[in-house]
């Protein structure tokens, strides 16, 4: 009798024990997450995602994947149309992110929220602001800033404007607010991907000091020799569907991106050496002042030519978008000269520019490339369809133009149900092969090529890159601005780097340039001396 | 499929917001009325009792035609352009000058009373776009301003130019035989304006759906930084379908004198244009569907003003009827979750289907 109630109690012992191993082992997991987005899109199907305590747990997948779905949903943000979200063992209902902050979620967007013309301090406190009967204290915040970046050895200078700051360091501000406010598991959604390598080297310093004190970690990529060198454990997605998870020390590389595409990914792109011709596009002393009088493109003198891809590194928010802008005749009151076929397109209205068959692939895909709420076709006929062959009398040819626009769909791999379909209803990559259908496909004779391949996944980068290269071997010019540095040197025959609207480097061969190597360029801790600069200038 | 959900909705929602502000018309009318089944009676039933009626519902569709498909166009290119009602009633006064003073021919004269309130009309709506496109002044505050300008600039040529001072009230003289729409059925007084709003609906319809202007309109209010990065003159197409659809409401302005009245007798803004942002709201600004938005509201009004003849319902409930439709039709959200969930579903079918 008294063995049978021995055993009895030895079990709801070890049953208990179990489950207190159970919630020191994941603090947080969630379970069958299903989201659908209101165009019918399926961001995340059945996904099951568990975290251990004090790890660094990296969340991979191609862009579109559904890896920052599931972040936001773990953010409050986004609710989930079936799945629950277990925190320290306990089912939770995260409604908006000041619940995920109060139970001790916080996450780090890609693109800062921060507001660029307070200090540091300020930007610290919103939300939670010190003070006395209504009145905000400044130097209590000041105290809270300098308090905080202490304790987790993050020096920064808490009187600064954040607009004053470089991008690591408003990174770092983003991490010490979320700290500041108590919790004990953080979300980075790419941090890294507008860093420079260097930042990145001391990010992840910073971040294994975290893990250190017990943090938790959430780290979304989709570069793996960073997740090789960080994280513990990771998660992969593909499809909005979790394709694996395990432990990082026991895959290779390889392993992983098999995991993330299904296949192995060639990163590197085969392409013969250029053959050059005569100079398309040649930028004279081209300088460019911004509305604050911030002079943000700086002197600029360079040459693209027939036959060749130049391409242009450089964090991002160094001058690259005002320059392909000025020479798409998107801004105006240019100082200096951007001459197509040594004629000065000052004068000249975009028409008359795409008319001397000039494509350009916009880095701000909703703003300038696309048509959220037009359907497909009329997304890819917007540079074509004033011309004869697709107008009779006074009326649009529909069924010309249908015609063309099947045959780009098809032959641009876009899936889609129907070119009739909003473009909102595609995917990334999808509506990025819209914009690329367009602008490839109309036998142009410089492509000016702004982050072609940003936000969109793997499959599709591969076809853009390719794309460019066949291009080129047609004959056309390529201007390549990316912040992805493995892409620049992949597809570029030369390289360019542009750091605070200068041009720093200029690299003749790609071929033989390292990441590490355009990284100091681009932080401008080193920088070529003008006679080398001079050679980018083809006359 | 997600796009017929989508098309669907577009349809639910109108037939909602409808039956909504019905219900509550309904509810308004019990607590006013002594005998309210009887006032619903007059209000839904009473515009078909008879031909006369039936009539009557067409006669006040024709302008409406006009200033929906001139406001659809103006709407297209992202304007939120008011000058419709300023270009309405100028069109009339135009029409009315040319239809005293002019000694032409019949079949001629009111085609070029038409021409002249189209001209006018056509001037009214650009002026604000002009504005825009020079100085970015914000077209919405330009237009209504300029109604006022347009109101009294009309009152002036009636009142010093053709006003005739035997009627013993602020009118015009008589417009002459020739230049008067005749009627198309002896019944009723519904003129040949009918026929000229039809083929500008059709015509209307071409040119924005089916033609390259159209379709130039149409990104630039969908996206004009797109419009504009794809070699699109944003400027220019701003200002010809401001012209166009201000053109369309001043030729409703003349064709409602030439059909309806004898001389100009206006005192005041007809509220004409405003209709026709109502009409084309109700129309998903897509010239197709401006006729049923035009009769709809047409047969609203007719239904309302029988209902306070024979009850003692006033003819205002009718205000209330039209502004709650609009509230709901103009809500983005409204319905958005039950969409949300109809979308889920059929996200979740397919996916099931593809797995299968």
């Amino acid at each position: 009798m008294a063995s049978v109630s021995h055993l009895f109690h030895l079990e709801i012992g070890v049953r208990i024990m179990s489950e207190n191993i159970k919630v020191e082992e994941y603090i947080l997991s969630m379970e069958n997450i299903t989201k659908i987005y209101s165009n019918g899109f399926i961001a995340n199907k059945s996904v099951n995602f568990k975290v251990r305590k004090g790890e660094i747990h990296a969340l991979i997948g191609e862009n579109g994947a559904g890896k920052s779905t599931l972040m936001k949903v773990l953010f409050g943000q986004e609710q989930p149309d079936s799945g629950e979200i277990f925190y320290k063992g306990k089912k939770t209902n995260i409604t908006n992110p000041l619940v995920a902050l109060h139970m001790g979620i916080g996450m780090v967007h890609q693109h800062f929220m921060l507001v660029p013309s307070l200090t540091v301090a300020e930007n610290m406190v919103l939300g939670v602001e010190p003070g006395k009967y209504g009145m905000f204290s400044y130097k209590e915040a000041v105290k809270l800033t300098n308090d905080i970046s202490k304790k987790y050895n993050l020096p920064i200078d808490a009187e600064a404007k954040i607009m004053d700051l470089p991008v690591g360091f408003k990174q770092r501000v983003e991490i010490l607010k979320i700290l500041l406010r108590g919790v004990d598991v953080l979300i980075l959604d790419e941090p890294t991907a507008v860093l420079t390598p260097q930042e990145t080297d001391e990010l992840f310093k910073q971040l294994k000091v975290l893990k250190e004190k017990g943090y938790t970690i959430i780290f979304i990529s989709h570069k793996l020799h960073e997740i090789k060198k960080l994280c513990d454990n990771l998660t992969v997605l593909r499809n909005g569907r979790v394709t694996g998870t395990a432990k990082v020390s026991d895959l290779t590389e390889q392993e992983i991106s098999k995991m993330m595409v299904g296949r192995d990914v060639f990163l590197t792109i085969k392409k013969d050496v250029a053959q050059p011709k005569e100079t398309v596009l040649s930028v004279k002393n081209l300088s460019w002042v911004d509305k604050h009088g911030k002079r943000v493109v700086n002197n600029l003198s360079f040459s693209v030519r027939a036959g060749e891809i130049l391409g242009i590194a450089g964090v991002e928010g160094n001058g690259q978008r005002e320059l392909t802008n000025l020479i798409a005749r998107l801004e105006e009151n240019q100082i200096g000269e951007i001459l197509l076929y040594g004629k000065s397109i000052a004068k000249q209205s975009i028409r008359e520019i795409r008319e001397q068959k000039i494509s350009h692939i916009s880095e701000d895909r909703m703003t300038f490339g696309t048509v959220y709420e037009a359907t497909i076709e009329e997304n890819i006929i917007s540079d074509r369809f004033y011309k004869k062959e697709f107008n009779k009398n006074y009326l649009m040819d529909a069924k010309k133009i249908k015609n063309h626009v099947n045959e780009l769909i098809k032959e641009y791999n876009v899936r889609t149900d129907s070119k009739d379909l909003p473009i909102r209803t595609l995917s990334g990559g999808n509506m990025q092969k819209v914009v690329v259908a367009r602008e490839f496909s109309s036998d142009p004779k410089l492509v000016i090529a702004n982050q072609p391949t940003r936000g969109i996944d793997v499959g599709a980068s591969e076809f853009i890159r390719k794309k460019l290269v066949t291009l080129r071997d047609q004959g056309a010019a390529v201007l390549l601005v990316s912040a992805d540095l493995n892409e620049v040197i992949e597809v570029s025959d030369s390289i360019v780097v542009m750091c605070d609207g200068s041009i720093v480097a200029y690299l003749k061969d790609a071929k033989r340039v390292t990441e590490e190597q355009l990284g100091e360029y681009m932080l401008g801790i080193k920088k070529q001396s003008d006679e080398e600069l001079r050679e980018v200038v083809h006359d | 499929m997600i796009n017929k959900i989508e098309n669907q909705f577009k349809f639910i929602r109108i037939a909602i917001s409808i039956s909504i502000a019905l219900l509550l018309a309904f509810l308004i009318i019990s607590f006013v009325s002594k005998d309210p089944l009887f006032a619903m009676y007059n209000l839904i039933i009473g515009p078909f009792e008879n031909i006369r009626r039936v009539g009557n519902i067409v006669e006040l569709m024709i302008p409406l035609l006009f200033t929906g498909v001139g406001v659809s166009i103006m709407y297209s290119a992202g304007q939120i352009n008011m000058a419709s009602e300023g270009a309405f009633f100028l069109g009339g006064v135009a029409a009315a000058y040319v239809s005293v003073t002019f000694l032409l021919p019949y079949g001629i004269h009111p085609v070029v009373a038409m021409i002249a309130g189209g001209l006018i009309g056509g001037l009214i709506g650009l002026i604000p776009a002009i504005l825009f496109v020079k100085f970015k002044a914000l077209p919405v505050v330009s237009s209504l301003m300029l109604n006022y300008i347009s109101y009294f600039l009309g009152m002036y040529v009636i009142h010093y130019i053709i006003f005739d001072p035997e009627t013993g009230y602020l009118s015009s003289f008589l417009y002459k035989e020739t230049a008067i729409l005749p009627k198309l059925f002896s019944v009723t007084r519904i003129h040949w304006g009918l026929v000229i709003g039809l083929i500008v609906v059709v015509l209307g319809y071409l040119f924005l759906k089916k033609s390259k202007w159209g379709y130039a309109i149409r990104m630039i209010g969908m996206n004009p930084n797109f419009a504009q990065y794809s070699g699109i003159n944003v400027g220019f197409y701003i200002l010809l379908c401001q012209l166009i659809g201000g053109a369309i409401a001043g030729i409703g302005g003349a064709v409602e004198q030439l059909g309806m009245y004898s001389r100009f007798q206006y005192q005041k803004l007809s509220g004409h244009g405003f209709d026709g942002v109502l009409v084309a709201i109700l129309a998903n600004y897509n010239p197709k569907f401006v006729p049923l938005a035009a009769f709809f509201i047409a047969y609203v009004r007719v239904g309302a003003d029988v209902m306070a003849r024979n009850s003692d319902v006033p003819i205002e409930i009718v205000s209330i009827i039209q502004a709650v439709i609009i509230v709901f039709v103009a809500s983005e959200r409204f319905l958005a979750g039950w969409k949300h969930r109809k979308i889920v579903k059929a996200s979740q079918e397919r996916f099931a289907s593809e797995e299968a």
